[in-house]
C-alpha cells in the first residue's frame, strides 16, 4: 500500500511532538536501511538548509517619524545608501550596496569592505547604526534633513525580503584565461587553477524538492535564524531547464523570494560579505522543512551529491560576454572531494557556500520542528513548474520605437 | 638568495637614521617594505622582506641588530577569527601551505598557525574577512 499523508496529520503529529523528522543529509542512511516505502511511513519530515552569499537580499524599512516629519527622499545606513523611493520613511537597503564613498573598482581589485549586507548584520547584531537622511521639504514633510542614530529595536518595521534566493543548484565557475579573474564566484585562478562553487547539494532545499511539489507559495521556513515564509517564486525562476533522469535540474533553475521579520533573525545567519573585486553581498541561512506527504517526495529527498550535476562554466569569457561555452558537467560528490577534472586537468575546487553551516541549519530546523515549535505550512499556491513554459529573456540593447 | 619577512622595531633615536638605505646600498639586499608606521623622535617598526645572498643578508642581519634594531620574524601574525569565519572553505583551496584546512566529512573549517607561511593568500579570498594580518 502506497503512503499518504497530509499537512495536518503531520502537523498534529508535530503538535504531539511524535513528529519524526530527519536531515536531507540522514535521509539517505535512513532510505539505504529501511527502504522508500518504509521510510516514507516513518519519517514525517525532512529538512533541508543552505548558507551561502544571495546578492539579491535586503530589507525594508521603516524608521518612525521625525519631528517635524520629513519625507526622505535620500537615506543612507553607515553611509551606505538605501532606496527611499517609496513612502516617507520606509527604505529598503539591498545587500550589495555601496557607499558613495567607496572606492569601488577603481584600485583594481577593489575590497568592499562595507555595503548594505553589512549593515544588515549591524542591525540584526542590535549595534547602532547612523542614518542620514534627506527631503525636499513639503507642506506635510517640511523637515529637509535628518541626522541621527537608530537600532533594530527602536525603528518600527524591519522586513527582510529577498527576491531571489536558494538557487536551485548553480554553475560552477573556471577561468581558463592567463590572468587572474575575480568574480562573484571568487578569485579564480589562471589556467583553471580553481573551481568555485556553491550550494549545498544534498542539503539543498530546491534539490530535494525539485519538481517544488511541497515548497511554493506560503511554504514556512528557517530564514536568518529566525523563521519567514516563500513569499513567491524567485526572480530568474528558470524551472524549464534541462534535468537528469532524477528531475534535479543540471544547472541554475528554481528560485525563491523569501520574506521574514529582521527582528526575530541572528547576525549568526546574516552575515555581510565582501568578494574582493566584485562587491559586498550577504550570506543568508536557509531552510525549508519537506513534509513526506509519499513516497516520491522522500525519493526526492533521498538524493545524493553523487546524482546531483553542475554545469562547468567559464567565467573569463563565455559567462561575461553570455555566451555558451559547454566545458562538461561535474557532480557534488567530485566537487566536495577537493578536486575536479576538467579537459584532463585535476582543478581544486573552491567551495562558496558552508555545507557544514546548511548542516548546522537543518539540524535546527529539525530540533524545531521535533520539539513542537515550529509548525509545517501548505503551500497557498504552488511555484511555476518544469511545465509552466518559463523561458528567461535577456536584455537587448534597442533604439526609442524600434 | 634567502627570503625572509620581518618586523624591525626603531627606537626614537634609531627612527632618524637611513637604516633601509644602508641595508641595499651596503649589504646589496633586496627590501620589500610591507607596512611601515615610522614618525620623527617616535618609536616606530617597519615590517619587510628582506631577501639577498645568505652571506650579505646574515651581515645584514647582525648590521641592524649591532645598532639596536629589534628584529622579530614574521610569524604568528596571521590571525583565523572563528567567529568571523562562514566556515564555507573557500581559502583552504587557497592555503599553499595546509595551515586552513577543511576536515571531511565534516566540511569544518581549522587553522593550524604552526604551518601558516603568512603569504597572505588567504585574505584575498575571505569574503567574511576572517582572517587578519596583525604586527
Amino acid at each position: 500500500m502506497s503512503v499518504e499523508k497530509s499537512y495536518a496529520e503531520i502537523n498534529e503529529k508535530i503538535k504531539k511532538g511524535m513528529a519524526v523528522v530527519v536531515t536531507a543529509e540522514e535521509i539517505v542512511d535512513v532510505v539505504k536501511e529501511k527502504g522508500i516505502e518504509k521510510a516514507a511511513r516513518q519519517v514525517d519530515v525532512v529538512t533541508t538548509g543552505t548558507f551561502g552569499t544571495m546578492c539579491s537580499s535586503g530589507a525594508f524599512l521603516n524608521f518612525g517619524h521625525s519631528r517635524p516629519r520629513i519625507k526622505m527622499n535620500k537615506a543612507y545606513l553607515n553611509g551606505v545608501p538605501a532606496y527611499a523611493g517609496i513612502a516617507a520613511v520606509d527604505a529598503y537597503i539591498g545587500a550589495t550596496a555601496l557607499p558613495e564613498s567607496d572606492p569601488e573598482n577603481r584600485v583594481y581589485p577593489g575590497r568592499f569592505l562595507y555595503g548594505g549586507g553589512h549593515v544588515i548584520e549591524d542591525l540584526v547584531a542590535g549595534k547602532r547604526v547612523k542614518l542620514e537622511a534627506s527631503g525636499y521639504g513639503t507642506d506635510c514633510y517640511p523637515r529637509r534633513h535628518i541626522e541621527t542614530w537608530i537600532t533594530l529595536d527602536e525603528i518600527n518595521d524591519a522586513i527582510l525580503f529577498n527576491p531571489r534566493n536558494a538557487y536551485q543548484n548553480y554553475g560552477v565557475a573556471v577561468n581558463p584565461s592567463e590572468r587572474t579573474i575575480y568574480t562573484y564566484m571568487g578569485v579564480l585562478k589562471p589556467r583553471l587553477g580553481n573551481a568555485g562553487y556553491s550550494t549545498s547539494g544534498q542539503l539543498s532545499p530546491l534539490l530535494n524538492d525539485p519538481c517544488y511539489r511541497t515548497i511554493g507559495v506560503g511554504t514556512r521556513i528557517f530564514l536568518g535564524g529566525g523563521s519567514g515564509y516563500v513569499a513567491w517564486h524567485g526572480t530568474q525562476h528558470n524551472p524549464g531547464v534541462p534535468r537528469g533522469e532524477n528531475g534535479i535540474p543540471i544547472g541554475g533553475a528554481g528560485t525563491l523570494a523569501l520574506v521574514g521579520d529582521l527582528k526575530q533573525m541572528s547576525s549568526e545567519w546574516l552575515r555581510g560579505v565582501s568578494y574582493v573585486g566584485y562587491g559586498a553581498s550577504m550570506a543568508v541561512g536557509i531552510g525549508i522543512p519537506i513534509p513526506i506527504l509519499d513516497e516520491d517526495i522522500l525519493r526526492c529527498c533521498a538524493v545524493t551529491d553523487e546524482e546531483i550535476y553542475a554545469p562547468v562554466v567559464d567565467y573569463s569569457s563565455a559567462y561575461p560576454q553570455r555566451e555558451s561555452g559547454d566545458l562538461g558537467t561535474v557532480s557534488y560528490a567530485e566537487l566536495r572531494s577537493g578536486t575536479i577534472k576538467i579537459e584532463g586537468k585535476e582543478v581544486p575546487t573552491t567551495p562558496l557556500s558552508s555545507y557544514t553551516k546548511a548542516r548546522q541549519i537543518a539540524q535546527i530546523l529539525k530540533n524545531r520542528i521535533a520539539e513542537g515549535s515550529f509548525q509545517l505550512s501548505q503551500p497557498v499556491q504552488p511555484l511555476p513548474s518544469p511545465q509552466a513554459g518559463i523561458v528567461m529573456k535577456t536584455l537587448e540593447e534597442k533604439k526609442n520605437k524600434e | 638568495m634567502v627570503a625572509n619577512k620581518f618586523v624591525l622595531h626603531f627606537s626614537s633615536a634609531l627612527v632618524e637614521q637611513p637604516i633601509i638605505y644602508r641595508l641595499v646600498k651596503d649589504y646589496d639586499l633586496i627590501i620589500n617594505v610591507l607596512k611601515a608606521d615610522i614618525n620623527p623622535h617616535k618609536k616606530g617598526y617597519v615590517v619587510l622582506e628582506l631577501s639577498g645572498d645568505p652571506e650579505n643578508y646574515n651581515s645584514g642581519l647582525e648590521y641592524l641588530k649591532g645598532i639596536g634594531v629589534d628584529v622579530d620574524p614574521l610569524s604568528g601574525t596571521i590571525f583565523w577569527n572563528k567567529d568571523r569565519c562562514l566556515q564555507c572553505g573557500a581559502c583552504t583551496s587557497f592555503c599553499p601551505a595546509g595551515a586552513l584546512y577543511m576536515t571531511t566529512p565534516q566540511m569544518e573549517v581549522h587553522f593550524d598557525d604552526s604551518k601558516c607561511i603568512i603569504c597572505e593568500s588567504c585574505l584575498d579570498v575571505c569574503m567574511a574577512g576572517a582572517v587578519e594580518v596583525r604586527f
